[in-house]
Formats: structure tokens, sequence, C-alpha cells
């Protein structure tokens, strides 16, 4: 198999990964905000099995994970494993992401200063009025390097998606490669990863640039 | 003369230490009330009580007729949300730090409460806001933002934050201590020139001889009560106790 055709297979399966991607932030980037919140809560129960769920999140393999919302069903319940594996992948990387996201925005949130709550209370800003738009816009810009950092695992975590045989652009590539007893795919998906990751690097790299006209 | 804030028989702790001890005070309209006494004498406490951001665990809290809380049997008890919201806009406070919101401009940190809040036209909160920064100074600095300014130019600025919301009664704590002395004086003026417009100003300060100029009324606390008070003049050039004489002699040889 030529070069090219190798490419432009990859390149099919090139689609799904970004489909993982970016349906992974969009649901990820919110719900994290939602289980950080939850995190917080003043309700100590909720706060622990926030915590708790977290823990097991963040501390057992992602590709675990995968297993266990793809074929998990069927173990357990008898379900019919889903044709469309996009719909596990994604609900399984959400949740994950999920978890990640929501201690970074933990971390942001705690770090602000006391006084800028008190500032918006005094004017008599509600709590929601003061978190929407005096917290949140300054968290988001103390937080946009950590997120960054996941959003470029995210990039290759996607190719952890083979294990359950979604067709995305590594499973492909894994496919070609015992097929014709080949290392290049390989050195296609890296490199395929590599560019994604420089345009994440410049789309994040702007939005920095965007929020850095205050200290 | 009508008070604009009168404060009962408020005592509050912090985790069994007893920082206010059954104090009064009550401001009139148009006075300006200064508030001095060493660190730890629970005059910060007195103006976050007062502020709402600390509450009280006993003691009555009215502003011009209004309970914002009451005491029943030894305990505060706070009014429900409207009337504290009611409260709340009776009232402005300017930090020690200022507290700007670093990520709006100077004149969206001026213009957004009165707009939000008080839910008012922004024209007319644009034209307002951009007299009060022309009465800071700072007319030339509305499309800044704070992290460019100087500290006497932040407090300004907070200043006029406050004032957008044409607070009845305006509180300082401590609005100098965060800046160096050069930059004091200008704040001091921004009160001064306050003072003479009457407003009705809480401050609390170490300047002494600021204090003395400025208010027509001062308040020494020390330990959680009020030790001495009354004309300026008096407490301050001629104190009677013997907590405040040691106080007014440490601070005069720092």
């Amino acid at each position: 198999m030529s070069l090219d055709t190798m490419i432009l297979k990859m390149g099919e399966g090139f689609g799904k990964t970004c489909a993982i991607f970016f349906l992974t932030l969009l649901f990820s980037l919110p719900l994290g905000m939602l289980v950080a919140l939850l995190r917080m809560s003043k309700i100590r129960v909720v706060s622990w099995i926030t915590r708790f769920v977290i823990s097991v999140l963040r501390g057992t393999p992602l590709m675990l994970q995968l297993l266990a919302v793809t074929y998990g069903p069927f173990y357990l319940f008898g379900l019919r494993v889903a044709r469309n594996k996009l719909v596990p992948v994604v609900i399984a990387f959400a949740i994950n992401y999920a978890a990640y996201f929501a201690e970074i925005y933990r971390g942001g949130i705690e770090s602000m200063p006391v006084g800028q709550y008190e500032a918006a209370e005094v004017l008599g800003y509600s709590k929601t009025q003061t978190f929407m738009r005096i917290i949140l816009p300054q968290v988001v810009k103390r937080i946009l390097p950590s997120i960054t950092n996941e959003v470029v695992t995210l990039v290759k975590d996607t190719s952890m998606a083979f294990t359950v045989a979604y067709q995305e652009m590594f499973t492909i590539g894994k496919q070609i490669a015992n097929s014709q007893s080949s290392f290049i795919p390989f050195l296609v998906a890296g490199a395929f990863y590599y560019v994604f990751n420089l345009a994440v690097d410049f789309v994040m790299g702007r939005a920095e640039k965007a929020m850095s006209y205050y200290k | 003369m009508e008070n604009l804030l009168e404060i009962k028989h408020i005592r509050k702790s912090f985790g069994g230490l007893e920082v206010l001890t059954d104090l009064n005070l009550s401001v009139r309209k148009n006075q300006v009330l200064s508030i001095i006494g060493p660190s730890g004498s629970g005059k910060s406490t007195l103006l976050r009580c007062a502020t709402l951001l600390e509450k009280m665990d006993g003691g009555d809290l009215v502003y011009n007729g209004l309970y914002a809380a009451r005491d029943e049997n030894g305990r505060s008890v706070y009014a429900p949300p409207k009337t504290i919201r009611e409260v709340r806009n009776m009232f402005g406070l300017v930090f020690q730090n200022f507290n700007l919101f670093p990520h709006y401009s100077v004149l969206k940190n001026v213009m957004e409460a009165p707009m939000l809040v008080q839910k008012r036209d922004k024209d007319e909160v644009k034209k307002e806001a951009l007299d009060l920064l022309e009465q800071m100074g700072l007319r030339d600095k509305a499309d800044a933002y704070p992290c460019q300014l100087s500290g006497g130019q932040q407090q300004r600025v907070s200043i006029a934050r406050a004032l957008a919301m044409n607070p009845k009664i305006l509180f300082f704590d401590e609005p100098t201590s965060a800046l160096d002395p050069e930059l004091t004086g200008e704040i001091l003026k921004v009160i001064r020139g306050l003072a003479e417009k009457k407003m009705t100003m809480v401050i609390v300060t170490h300047e002494m001889a600021f204090a003395r100029d400025v208010s027509d009324y001062v308040v020494f606390m020390d330990g959680g009560v009020i030790v001495e008070e009354g004309d300026p003049k008096d407490v301050i050039d001629h104190p009677t106790r013997e907590r405040t004489i040691q106080f007014l002699r440490r601070m005069r040889e720092q």
C-alpha cells in the first residue's frame, strides 16, 4: 500500500477522531463546571459523593472506562452494544474529562480573592450575577493554561477509542499496520496528532492573548 | 436630626472570642464619623457588620428606620432578602484593597452595578459615571484597566464606583492603608471634598490628623468597646481615658 493511500484511508478516520474530540469538549467543559460546583457544595454528603466519583474517574484507566461504558450495559443488563460506538465513546470521554476539568475549575474558583465576592455583594450583585460576571471570567483566564494541557492530552487520548474498535484514525492506522506489517501508519498517526496539537496550541495561545489585557 | 444608621447593642464573636461587646453607634445625616483604634480593637469588624459582610450575633442594625437585623432574645434576626436588598442599596463601601474588578475597564467598573442592580438607563448612568470620574480627576482613564493605574487612582475609581450607586451613607475601611504615603494625600483630598458636599461618611482610619480635620465625630475603640467618643478636637487633642492617651501617644511616635 502506498503512503498516499495510507494517509487517505487514515484521513477518512480523522473525521471521527475530530468528532470524539469536539463532542467530548462540548459536553465535558460544562459538565465539569457542574461537577466542580457539586464538589464545592456546602452539603457535605453531596461534596463527599462527588469527591469519590472524581477519585474513581481519575484513579482508573480511561481505557477501562471506555470498555465499561461500551460493554457494561451488555454484561450487566443484557442490552445490545450500541451500533454507533461514537455514543459510548463520547460518553466515557466526556465523563472522564469532566472529572479533570472539575478539579481545574475548583482550583481556579478557590484561588479567587474573597474581596471580589465582597465588592460585588456590597454593590448588590446577586450570587448568580457575581459568579457569571465577576468570578467566572477571571477564573477562565487563570485556568486557561491548565485547560490547554488537558485539551492537548485529549487529542492524543482519542486514539484509545481503538479499544472498542471505533473506526477513528488510529484504529484504522493500527489495522493497516497489522495487515501490511508496516510501522509507517503509526508514524502517519503521530504526524496527524502532532499537527492537530499545533492547531490546538495556536488557538489556545490566541485565547490566552485575548485575555491578557488585564492582570 | 435623623439617624441614618443605628447600631444597637451589637455583639459579635469569632469562635468564642468576643470581638464586639454590646456596642452602640449612630450616624446622623451629613455626619462624618471616624473610627480610630489599635488593630484588633474591632473597628473593622464593626464596619463589616454594618455593611452586612459579617453577621452580628446580637443587636439591632437599622438604616434610615429600616431594620436590617433586629435583636430577638439576644440573637440578631436578619430581615428577608428583599429588605436586605433595600438596605444594601442605601450604603456604599470603599475597601482597603480597592477590590476593583480587574477584567472591566474603569468606566465599566463604575457603570455596571447601577445598570445591573438598580436597572437604570445606560445613557444616564454613563453620563453620571463620566461626571464622577471627572470629579476624581480620572476622566481620561475611563477606558483604562485597573492594572494600568496607580494605587491612588484605583482607590479613586473605587470611590467613584461606590458613589455611582448614590448611597445615602458611604463607609471607608482604612482607605489609605494600602497606599504609599505620597498617594495617601490624594485620597484624603477626595474624601475631604465629599465631606464638603455633605456626604454622610463613616471612616475607619489610622490617619489621626485627617480624622481630626475632616470628621465631626470621632469614636475611639479598643477591645471591642467604644472607650471614648465625641468631638474630634476633644478626643484626639484632649483625650481623657488612659487607653486613648496611650494609643494616641503611640501613633504620634510612629
